[in-house]
């Protein structure tokens, strides 16, 4: 079995792994770094619940392999957390707005709406609908999900005081 | 005492945790030492198996075992899995080996599982793992199943039925009413549903602690209960010394309520290989093996007077119940039940054949029946309405059980083995209630103006009564801790639907502790030893019950400490925020934290007259039969003629489980139900073919609903407390999914009405609606393309 | 779900993977890996190297040049999608990727791998079709450049050869002012295309149709340019007849059945889009029919 030396930071914490070229990005997040708020839902790139930011962009750790972060920037739902431990905004949102119930999917939308609303700060609910196509739901019917981005973008600009 | 939780749109104490990626689901539990389990499954639809080798296989490094039906240990290496559900009915209850023995019955059966150090590898040992297969003939066609000719699902039968019967009730003569009845009219209603699919597919990962002799298994499943005591059998282990969890579960929907062969063979592994072993499953399995709901096909009747009021109803119901029944006939069961809802209906006969295909089983999946039946019913309301030229909402009213009818007794036993009878409910009110929520009134100006821009909407309704509630009980422990915290186990589970949140805004209340003092246990068989789990939308009335139970026996016993301790009359002590305190004199008072204490008494010396030991009690609430919730949706779509294309513009909910626990949760159960529903009408279908290969085995081809498919629903409650229960609670998890269909199916018609087009299948397909329009020359009439 | 084992090879330059491509055995190369690792995960594809282009330098950008658009292979969709480049000269394509997958999907996912996987109802092809682009191929031999008619084999079978790579897309631009549309029929949102229609319209002021080209998607093996519909239109003045009548010169087509879609239905839907693409494109040269 060959394996690869791989270099990549995850939630601004450095790694140094040696790893098989096959491991999937969620596995190594999942089973070699304890990560496990990243969740396999399909492996066939569908369903997003494995999504996370590989430098600052979305991307479905399922159809990346550990190798191809090497020298990359890694976030996940763990990275989203304040130090303080509560939740931040977008997480807080879904909470208030009732975003998650089996809470599977959850993380994998909670990075792909931390980058749609990052770069599109004041979305329509029509542009929130779109952005979520590449995830799926199955307890939610989504009214919940939507209402918390909408929330969470709201209380974003308040803090950004404009 | 007040009610500060019960009824509150209480935030979940669920949500901190999945929020920041601290959930555990059973693919997070890890072990050292653990190896990674991967199985070798029928390639076809039926066949017998000769020999198996596993040579190559076990060569691969990293491979530790490769173990057949003959490497389990007696008695789950030959007898089949206990059946769940029994029932007379059933002529063939058949349940499936752990392992495959010397024939497969359906694509993805089980056949040999192999052990090794990582999932990868053990995938790349499946390629080495040689089977012998002689290939059968494989029933695929549920309509022809019954033929002389087909082949036969099972070798070991003379047919594939696996069961008749007749749910009937009314006048000795039903066929003279339907004979001199003014007007007949007959449907033949196909309908193919999915499966549940929830995010989350199966996981088992079992682990063998050889200290203390307890085999700790952790699995996805909505029954951990249920789960331990098939161990129990199928490995002939003492129940004491097998522990099942449930740890948190990423969506259950019906499917991961019945017992898994996987979930018998992991644990088994794991004792004889003497590892912790984990099976996580992958999707592509999950298509092909975990439990869906599938084809139904229903011939009825209706007979109506000249006001459209109903004289009878009947017909047939062929339903495919794929090639073992773990769970009985207890869909088609419901869905004959079902089928009359909220309508006054003198003569009911339903004839019903469930036959056995080549294809995994069918068992409930979120409305468990309910959704079809209800569909039938709808369908022929509708023709009703359109035959003699009445408003749909109309003739409906003219037809609904009123409210002053209550209890109505039906006619027929439901599948909780008791007459079917409704506790409660205004299905007058509620379907008021829909069509003010949608604007019915002004629909006709809304759809003329709509064409008038050459755009085509319709409206569509659907009624529903749904049995929730059922039996036998599950059971909840309320505890005071010497902490001062209150201890809550429960057989109940939770894959969603906010469990520890609805039971602990009752304890909260009814003890008189607060709300974040709660700790709570759910899905895990070492916390309570009864226990049954999540399907049929029974874990609120049930747990909720059993809470409510519990926490008043505890209360009582902290207000009789209190008030012996203080010296003070019972009747003096209010308890809230975890003090009792007496309200005369000074306000003397006692923290939970000190009564604990007191209730454990002193080494040595006898408690005082009447008091117990602790602050604790279980209680376990016994339905007397399933209460029934109701309710009314209203799609209004907009359908392109020109592609066949559907959207749902506007949908209203008006919903009657019952008390509610709570709002929010409630709302999001409907919303999500919706969701499901949707689905069953326009997207969802698991595709065989004539060799019962599974064609839909990706979230490609097998489409669920996104957020551009599903509106945010308008939803209003009607609550009619039932009777059956001290809360007045009923279900709440299916009634969203239960009419969905019924209501967006009638809409696409609806919106076509003008060509004349009717449809009577679910899913609706864009194509179906296309070929429906070209058949009747639509295009011809809409002139040129648009 | 996992894939087979293979060996990972990521070069820092097109000759060394062009190098590694020449002497690697049963190897693939890897852009996106959005069409290529759910395949390897499905073990549909067994690959004994992988040679990954991420590190590859020169191979994305966007570059206009004496009217022509030079795209690099591995210019990510999310890139062309936000690229005022594209906006300004290549409006088709930016609407055209609207359709293409999901915002993760086109974070990672190339130009040049879709091209590459061709898969026939794929967005990206269509829009090259249509423009008669022409697509740019290395190998450790040299450069050579095929145009799309050529490029565009059997199903999902192009002209690159197991050790060449796509390079480069270049893309002769349309006027500025003409007219586009991309219209596709999917069941969701993002899903692949049932039948997609790609139009390009010249029209003069006097509405005569100066050029047009007009292709299909998902009707057969790949990308579908249909010239008949494009002579019907040529030189004619352009209004709603002569755009139904073009449109009705598509249901010549002899798509496939699958569980998607049936024949009758594809041909159906053709008509559909191209009629509703040719409205739209005019629309976007002023000319409302």
């Amino acid at each position: 079995m060959a394996t690869r030396s791989i270099s990549l930071t995850v939630n601004g914490q450095r790694y140094e792994r040696e790893v098989e070229s096959r491991l999937s990005l969620a596995d190594l997040l999942r089973h070699e770094l304890a990560l496990t708020g990243t969740h396999v839902g399909c492996e066939h790139g569908v369903c997003g619940a494995c999504t996370v930011l590989i430098d600052g962009r979305t991307a479905r750790s399922c159809l990346t392999f550990a190798v191809q972060a090497d020298g990359c920037e890694v976030t996940t739902v763990e990275g989203l957390t304040p130090a303080t431990g509560e939740l931040n905004v977008l997480q807080q949102a879904f909470q208030d707005q009732h975003g998650l119930q089996c809470g599977f999917c959850t993380p994998g939308i909670l990075m792909t709406l931390t980058e749609l609303l990052r770069d599109n700060p004041d979305p329509t609910e029509s542009e929130v609908r779109d952005g979520l196509t590449g995830n799926l739901c199955r307890c939610t019917g989504y009214a919940g999900i939507v209402s918390a981005a909408l929330e969470a973008a709201r209380r974003l600009r308040a803090q950004q005081g404009s | 005492m007040g009610a500060k939780q019960f009824g509150a749109r209480v935030a979940r104490v669920e949500d901190p945790a999945l929020l920041s990626g601290r959930g555990r689901f059973v693919d997070d539990v890890k072990f050292p030492g653990m190896l990674h389990a991967c199985f070798v499954r029928s390639p076809h639809a039926h066949a017998r198996i000769g020999g198996i080798d596993a040579s190559a296989a076990c060569a691969l490094p990293g491979v530790r075992a490769v173990l057949t039906a003959d490497d389990l240990p007696p008695p789950m290496d030959r007898n089949r899995m206990p059946m769940l559900v029994p029932n007379p009915a059933i002529a063939a209850s058949l349940t499936q080996h752990c392992l495959a023995r010397d024939e497969v019955c359906y694509v993805g059966q089980a056949i040999a599982v192999v052990l090794a150090d990582s999932r990868y590898i053990a995938e790349d040992a499946i390629a080495l793992v040689e089977v012998e297969y002689d290939v059968l003939p494989a029933v695929s066609d549920y309509r022809t199943a019954d033929e002389p000719d087909a082949p036969r699902a099972h070798l070991a039968l003379d047919d594939n039925i696996a069961s008749k019967f007749r749910m009937a009730y009314g006048d000795a003569d039903a066929d003279a009413a339907f004979a001199a009845a003014p007007h007949v009219f007959t449907e033949e209603i196909w309908q193919h549903r999915g499966g549940g699919m929830a995010m989350e597919t199966r996981a088992v990962v079992a682990n063998s602690d050889p200290t203390s002799g307890l085999l700790t298994v952790w699995s996805a499943t909505q029954t951990p209960h249920i789960c331990r005591r098939m161990l129990a059998d199928l490995l002939d282990r003492d129940l004491e010394s097998i522990r099942v969890i449930a740890p948190d579960v990423g969506g259950g929907f019906g499917p991961k309520a019945i017992f898994y062969a996987e979930e018998a063979v992991i644990p088994a592994a794991a004792l004889k290989l003497r590892r912790p072993v984990k099976w996580t499953e992958d999707r592509r399995e999950h298509f092909m093996c975990a439990t869906q709901e599938r084809d139904q096909l229903w011939t009825v009747s209706i007979a109506v007077d000249d006001g459209g009021k109903i004289l009878g109803v009947r017909g047939t119901l062929l339903h495919d119940t794929g090639a073992f029944v773990p769970w009985g006939i207890i869909m088609p069961y419901i869905a004959a039940a079902t089928m009359p809802g909220p309508y006054v209906i003198p003569n009911y006969a339903l004839d019903v054949k469930v036959v056995l295909t080549n294809k995994v089983a069918t068992t409930p999946v979120r409305g468990a029946g309910r959704p079809q039946a209800v569909f039938a019913m709808e369908r022929l309301m509708d023709r009703v309405a359109r035959e003699l030229k009445l408003d749909a909402a109309e003739v409906r009213f003219r037809n609904f059980i009123q409210p002053q009818q209550m209890p109505y007794a039906v006619g027929l036993t439901f599948r909780d083995g008791k007459p079917l009878i409704y506790d409660s409910g205004d299905y007058p009110k509620a379907q008021q209630e829909a069509l003010r929520l949608i604007d019915y009134a002004a629909f006709q100006q809304r759809k003329a103006a709509a064409r008038a821009q050459g755009r085509f909407i319709g409206i569509g309704i659907g009624n529903y009564v749904e049995g929730t509630g059922l039996g036998p009980y599950e059971g909840v422990t309320v505890r005071v801790l010497p902490d001062g915290k209150v201890a809550v186990a429960t057989g109940a589970t939770n894959q969603g639907q906010g469990t520890r949140t609805t039971l602990g805004q009752i304890i909260a209340d009814r003890v008189g502790c607060r709300f974040q003092d709660i700790i709570m246990t759910v899905g895990d068989t070492a916390a309570i030893s009864q226990g049954v789990g999540a399907f049929a939308s029974r874990q609120a009335v049930n747990a909720g019950s059993s809470a409510m139970m519990a926490s008043e026996v505890v209360r009582t016993q902290i207000i009789k400490l209190a008030a012996q301790t203080l010296g003070v009359p019972e009747s003096d002590i209010d308890v809230d925020d975890g003090i009792a305190v007496a309200r005369s004199g000074n306000r003397p008072s006692l923290t939970f934290r000190e009564l604990a204490r007191l209730a454990q008494g002193m080494p040595g010396f006898s408690l005082a007259p009447g008091q117990t030991p602790g602050l604790e009690h279980t209680a376990y609430f016994t339905p007397p039969q399933a209460s029934y919730c109701s309710g009314t949706h209203l799609a209004e779509v907009e359908v392109d003629p020109m592609t066949g294309a559907v959207t749902i513009v506007n949908y209203a909910v008006v919903h009657d489980s019952g008390t509610i626990i709570n709002p929010l949760i409630v709302d999001g159960q409907i919303q999500g139900g919706v969701a499901h529903g949707i689905g069953n009408a326009l997207l969802e279908w698991m595709r065989y073919d004539e060799n019962a290969q599974p064609l839909t085995t990706t979230f490609a081809d097998y489409l669920i609903p996104l957020a551009t498919d599903v509106p945010t629903c308008k939803i209003a409650h009607v609550e009619s407390p039932t009777p059956l229960n001290p809360l007045g609670v009923k279900g709440a998890g299916e009634g969203g999914t239960i009419p969905a269909a019924a209501a967006i199916v009638a809409a696409a018609e609806d919106a076509l009405a003008e060509f004349g087009v009717h449809f009577a299948e679910t899913p609706l397909m864009p194509e179906r609606i296309v070929g429906a329009l070209r058949a009747v020359g639509a295009y011809d009439k809409l002139g040129e393309i648009a | 779900m996992k894939p087979a084992p293979f060996k990972y090879h990521a070069p820092r330059s097109i000759e060394e993977a062009a190098t590694l491509l020449a002497s690697l055995d049963n190897a693939k190369v890897l852009a996106g890996g959005q069409s290529l690792v759910p395949m390897m995960n499905f073990r549909y594809v067994i690959v004994d190297h992988i040679v990954d282009l991420a590190k590859v330098e020169g191979l994305a950008g966007i570059r206009v040049d004496g009217g022509k658009m030079r795209i690099g292979a591995m210019t990510r969709q999310r890139d062309l999608e936000f690229s005022p480049e594209v906006a300004k000269h290549c409006p088709l394509l930016r609407e055209a990727l609207c359709h293409v997958g999901h915002r993760q999907t086109r974070n990672r996912g190339t130009i040049g791998g879709s091209l590459a996987h061709a898969d026939p109802a794929a967005e990206q092809p269509t829009v090259c079709a249509v423009h008669d682009a022409v697509i740019e191929i290395t190998s450790a031999g040299g450069r050579r450049r095929v145009s799309f008619a050529e490029f565009a084999v059997a199903f999902m079978t192009t002209a690159v050869e197991s050790n060449e790579i796509i390079t480069a897309i270049e893309i002769p631009l349309w006027p500025a002012g003409h007219g586009y549309s991309f219209h596709e029929f999917a069941r969701r949102r993002g899903d692949f295309a049932i039948v997609g229609a790609a139009v390009l319209l010249d029209l003069a002021r006097d509405r005569t149709v100066r050029r047009a080209s007009l292709a299909l998607c998902g009707v057969g093996t790949g990308p579908l340019r249909m010239a008949e519909a494009e002579r019907m239109l040529t030189g004619k003045r352009f209004d709603r007849a002569v755009a139904q009548a073009a449109a009705a010169a598509v249901k010549t087509i002899t798509p496939v059945s699958d569980i998607h879609a049936s024949a009758d239905y594809r041909r159906h839907l053709a008509e559909v889009q191209v009629f509703r693409a040719l409205r739209d494109a005019a629309l976007r040269c002023g000319v409302r029919i």
